[in-house]
């Protein structure tokens, strides 16, 4: 049913972003160590990194994968915050909704500005 | 037979903040909760911080601009301690969070036993583990705590 | 601590009859060789409080009902030494996270009825034979310390109120009938998943644990009821994803037709119902 459900992708997704969200740490904040995919070998928010970065179909994919996963796990963590505080049905049922509509158009929006951002780079 | 419902005696938040006079997992329960609200606060700001790039390089210029400040000024550190601490809420939260995943998926808690005293419970078989991950966020935190300042100093 | 060291009980009173809000009162009583924290309690009341209230009965800690917050810890009365505690400075209040009926007696019943909401018995579809039995059931000692640990419960809700969603979720079933549910569920005999899952799988199941563990530190009994509500998310996670079935329950082994009774042993009185 409907908890045991969203539990077991919450635990998913949280795997799914260890592993996405640990590749774009590391190409944002580990670059002078590591230095992954950061083609013009300068900062990493540098507008060339992120255009060189954008053509690569990899990253538009991955980060989309990892705003949905994001957006569904904390989300869905928050959601578990505000039931666990003892509020009424009615309150539960209106957070679901408030959560689910919210997170839905941001994953929309965001899937756009990446694809967006893709089709950029490749006219550049 | 009992007809009224008693006085109220719930813990309530502070139930939550109970560490200290136990194990050491319940500061872990209440940080992961802490660190995972931060950097849901973050994250829902950095959607459409990091959107500007859909819209051409002046406005990327402009949206980086807002979350950044001239080197050496008191903005600059603000914006570049604020994103080491989200750093350091990932490392957390990531570290830990592999940790419960495996936990609650019933790995690393020992099998049922005879609790004969002194008996081992999953809190103790799970230790190790949490030792583990807590180092591993550590170095992660070290590593990136070094590009922040490799950073702000070249 | 010597004999007739003073030791000073801090005790929450709450008399519905004549207060709106719990207070704490001070008493102050000799310390006696051995002396529990129940023990310091009947001196009280003998002595110096003759209207404290609370719950107790075995005085050795099998039966849980003198389950009590002392010095920060859920903790059985009976079972604390004064000693144990390293202090001559006592405080003792009803568990949290349960209505106050009077003094130091909560109100376990939301725990009881969140526990038989989860069906903590066997459940079979072979109903005669568990009116009338044939023979056993079988079990294998393997079979039995997959669920061994978790019968030891005595329900004392120590575990409720050690644990951190019970501080704030009323919704929440608890430690204590998830792990029976869990101990149900693990029974070979059982065969009664398929409806505890219609239970579980809600928002009355094991989803707001979030393994503080608080509850395997605070149980007297090693019951360990973290360890059962992990095992039993592990055997929900396989369950959503088709791959877990209950082993079918075990099968009636009829007694053996080759032992025969002694001559001198009567036999057992015909049932009466």
């Amino acid at each position: 049913m409907r908890d045991q459900r969203l539990w077991t992708w919450h635990v998913l997704a949280g795997l799914v972003i260890f592993v996405v969200l640990g590749l774009h740490m590391t190409v944002m904040h580990l670059d002078t160590l590591v230095g992954w995919f950061n083609p013009a070998g300068i900062k990493p928010i540098a507008w060339d990194s992120v255009m060189q970065r954008a053509r690569l179909g990899f990253f538009t994919v991955s980060y989309i994968v990892l705003l949905g996963a994001a957006l569904f796990h904390g989300l869905y963590g928050l959601r578990n915050i505000l039931f666990e505080l003892g509020i009424g049905t009615g309150a539960k049922k209106g957070l679901s909704l408030v959560l689910t509509a919210g997170g839905v158009a941001l994953f929309a929006y965001g899937a756009w500005a990446a694809w967006a951002a893709g089709a950029l780079a490749k006219t550049l | 037979m009992l007809d009224n419902k008693g006085h109220p005696n719930r813990l309530g938040i502070w139930g939550w903040l109970g560490g200290g006079r136990w194990g050491f997992e319940r500061y872990l329960y209440t940080l992961h909760r802490l660190t995972g609200l931060g950097l849901l606060c973050y994250f829902l700001l950095h959607i459409f911080v990091t959107s500007a790039r859909a819209f051409g390089q002046d406005a990327w210029a402009a949206s980086m601009g807002r979350v950044s400040g001239p080197p050496g000024s008191a903005r600059g550190l603000f914006f570049t301690v604020g994103e080491f601490l989200v750093f350091a809420a990932f490392a957390f939260h990531a570290c830990n969070g592999v940790r419960l995943a495996l936990i609650e998926l019933g790995f690393a808690i020992g099998k049922p036993i005879e609790p004969i005293y002194p008996y081992r419970t999953s809190v103790h078989e799970q230790r190790p583990l949490a030792v583990v991950v807590m180092v591993l966020a550590g170095i992660v935190l070290a590593a990136g705590g070094y590009n922040f300042l490799f950073h702000l100093t070249h | 601590m010597t004999a007739d060291t003073p030791v000073t009980f801090r005790l929450r009173r709450f008399d519905p009859t004549t207060q709106q809000e719990p207070v704490w009162e001070d008493f102050t009583i000799p310390y006696t060789a051995g002396m529990t924290v129940l023990d310091g309690l009947r001196t009280i009341k003998e002595t110096l409080a003759p209207s404290l209230a609370w719950r107790s009965s075995c005085r050795m800690g099998v039966c849980g009902s003198c389950g009590m917050f002392i010095n920060g810890h859920p903790r059985l009365a009976c079972n604390t030494q004064i000693t144990e505690l390293g202090t001559s400075s006592v405080t003792v209040a009803p568990l949290p996270n349960f209505a106050i009926i009077r003094d130091l007696v909560p109100d376990l019943r939301p725990m009881f009825d969140a526990h038989a909401a989860l069906m903590p018995h066997i459940i079979r579809e072979d109903t005669q034979e568990m009116q009338e039995p044939t023979g056993e059931y079988y079990q294998s000692s393997h079979q039995l310390e997959q669920f061994l640990q978790f019968t030891y419960c005595i329900k004392c809700g120590c575990c409720m109120a050690a644990c951190p969603t019970m501080a704030t979720d009323p919704a929440y079933s608890g430690p204590m009938p998830l792990a029976q549910s869990h101990r149900y569920n693990s029974d070979t005999r059982d065969g009664g998943f398929a409806a505890r899952k219609q239970v579980l799988a809600t928002e009355q199941g094991p989803w707001k644990c979030h393994f503080a563990g608080e509850c395997s530190q605070a149980c007297p009994k090693g019951v360990d009821p973290a360890r059962a509500i992990q095992l039993m998310k592990r055997q929900m996670v396989m369950d959503y994803f088709r791959l877990y079935t209950q082993p079918c329950p075990s099968k009636v082994v009829p007694r053996s037709t080759e032992v025969n009774r002694r001559p001198d042993v009567p036999e057992a009185p015909a049932p009466t119902i």
